[in-house]
């Protein structure tokens, strides 16, 4: 796939091109594209001055980091200890059933990914999920229908 | 990124090792004065050539300064003074046994690691790797030796937990591996992989394939074209590479030296 990698050139030029802000450098690519972009982690690379090797090794690091292209939303299901004690099976069966997708996929419209995460920092609201960064605490069946064609619909407009 | 081993004078210093007193420069390798004493440590991710990096944990000595007292890797563990080292007490050996352990367990058919373990008195591991990792342990060293030494950096961490692997990026072809074999010669496994075919080094492992150079004596490819330009990128000006194999050169030597011999 052909990328304007012209944003990624200004990325890092926000960061005066210095290797020390890599991680930073890769979140703000992700924000701009949504995923990682394979060109883009090369022109990161070059541009640094640091071996793709070691760019690509961060970039598969940190689980917050996507190198699969990602919908627009990003779901993410919390599987920590209270939210697994309190029905985060039933919640992540729900968003499947509703989205048809499961764990780690995005749907064909390219709308959400749904990712399934250990503990989202929220556990007195358990059972929760996440959608784009935003949390929806005391989850249950009807709720997840309703929260997901919020943001579907969203997508309209 | 190639790193250099700089030799500075240190004051020498008052340690312990196993009851014996000795002076040792400080900041050098806890490891290394051992292993220079004689005493018997196991090892699978130092090599005197790249720095220490901590990962296999089988070095662990038991460090005790003034009152505290810590288990801790010798590898990277600096001599200073009044430094305390034991090398066999039940905490030692208990946490070594447990790392042998789980890296036997990644890679159970591996000989070299059998071996070692059986002198740790571990047997057969009581976890076992739920999926094809081949015979990688994660100790570094190619990764360290491919970036630090070599400065190709072909190589890397990929992944963390219990997908971490070491690859090239994506997985492809590397564009900077020069088929220099490094990795191949520190890996403690066997794990890299690599063959020639129709004059090509294939490292299979790493998805790279290299174009040979035959040499000029007896025809046979003998190292990648890219290697042979990377060595002579380094001598500069300093020296030419002759496109000769070991063999034959070896051969050539041999012929002159008799030749000079017979002069005489
Ligand atoms: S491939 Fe070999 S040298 Fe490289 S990390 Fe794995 S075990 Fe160590
Ligand atoms: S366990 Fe789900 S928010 Fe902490
Ligand atoms: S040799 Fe020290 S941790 Fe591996």
């Amino acid at each position: 796939m052909k990328l304007d990698l012209k944003s990624v050139d200004q990325i890092i030029g926000k960061y005066d091109g210095e290797d020390s802000w890599l991680v930073m450098i890769l979140q703000d690519v992700q924000d701009k594209y949504n995923y990682l972009p394979e060109c883009a982690l090369g022109r990161v690379a070059e541009s640094l001055k640091i071996p793709l090797s070691r760019v690509h090794s961060v970039a598969t690091f940190y689980s917050s980091f996507s190198l699969a292209e990602r919908g627009r939303h990003l779901i993410r299901v919390c599987d920590g200890t209270a939210c697994h004690l309190r029905g985060f099976t039933h919640i992540k069966e729900e968003i499947s059933r509703h989205l048809g997708i499961s764990e780690g996929q995005t749907t064909k419209d390219k709308v959400f990914t749904l990712d399934v995460v250990a503990c989202l920092g929220a556990c007195a609201l358990a059972p929760v999920m996440a959608v784009d960064g935003r949390c929806y605490g005391n989850m249950n069946a009807e709720k997840v229908r309703v929260v997901l064609d919020l943001y579907r619909r969203e997508k309209r407009h | 990124m190639i790193a250099v081993f700089e030799s500075k004078k240190m004051p020498l210093v008052k340690t312990v090792v196993n009851g014996k007193h000795i002076e040792v420069e400080r900041d050098r390798w806890a490891l290394d004065v051992l292993l220079e004493m004689g005493v018997a440590v196991p090892t699978l991710c130092h090599h005197p050539a790249v720095e220490p990096y901590g990962a296999c944990r089988l070095c662990v000595v038991e460090a005790r300064k003034g009152k505290w007292t810590w288990l801790t890797t010798s590898c990277d563990l600096q001599i200073r003074e009044g430094l305390n080292i034991e090398t066999d007490t039940p905490s030692v050996i208990r946490s070594r046994r447990m790392s042998m352990e789980l890296i036997l367990s990644r890679a159970p058919h591996v000989e070299s690691l059998q071996r070692l373990a059986a002198d740790l008195g571990v047997g057969r591991p009581r976890f076992g790797p739920h999926y094809d990792i081949g015979k990688c342990i994660l100790c570094g060293l190619c990764v360290r030796v491919c970036d630090r030494l070599i400065g190709a950096s072909a190589i890397s961490f990929v992944g963390r937990g219990r997908r971490r692997s070491v690859t090239t990026p994506f997985g492809a072809a590397s564009e900077s591996c020069t088929g220099c074999g490094a990795c191949i010669a520190v890996c403690p496994t066997g794990h890299i992989r690599s063959f020639v075919e129709e004059s090509a080094l294939n490292i299979e492992t790493w998805n790279t394939r290299l174009e040979m150079i035959d040499c000029k004596v007896c025809g046979t490819p003998f190292t990648a074209a890219k290697l042979l330009e990377s060595v002579q990128g380094r001598l500069g000006k300093g020296g030419s590479l002759e496109r000769v194999c070991s063999k034959c050169r070896r051969l050539q030597m041999c012929k002159r030296l008799g030749e000079a011999f017979h002069q005489v």
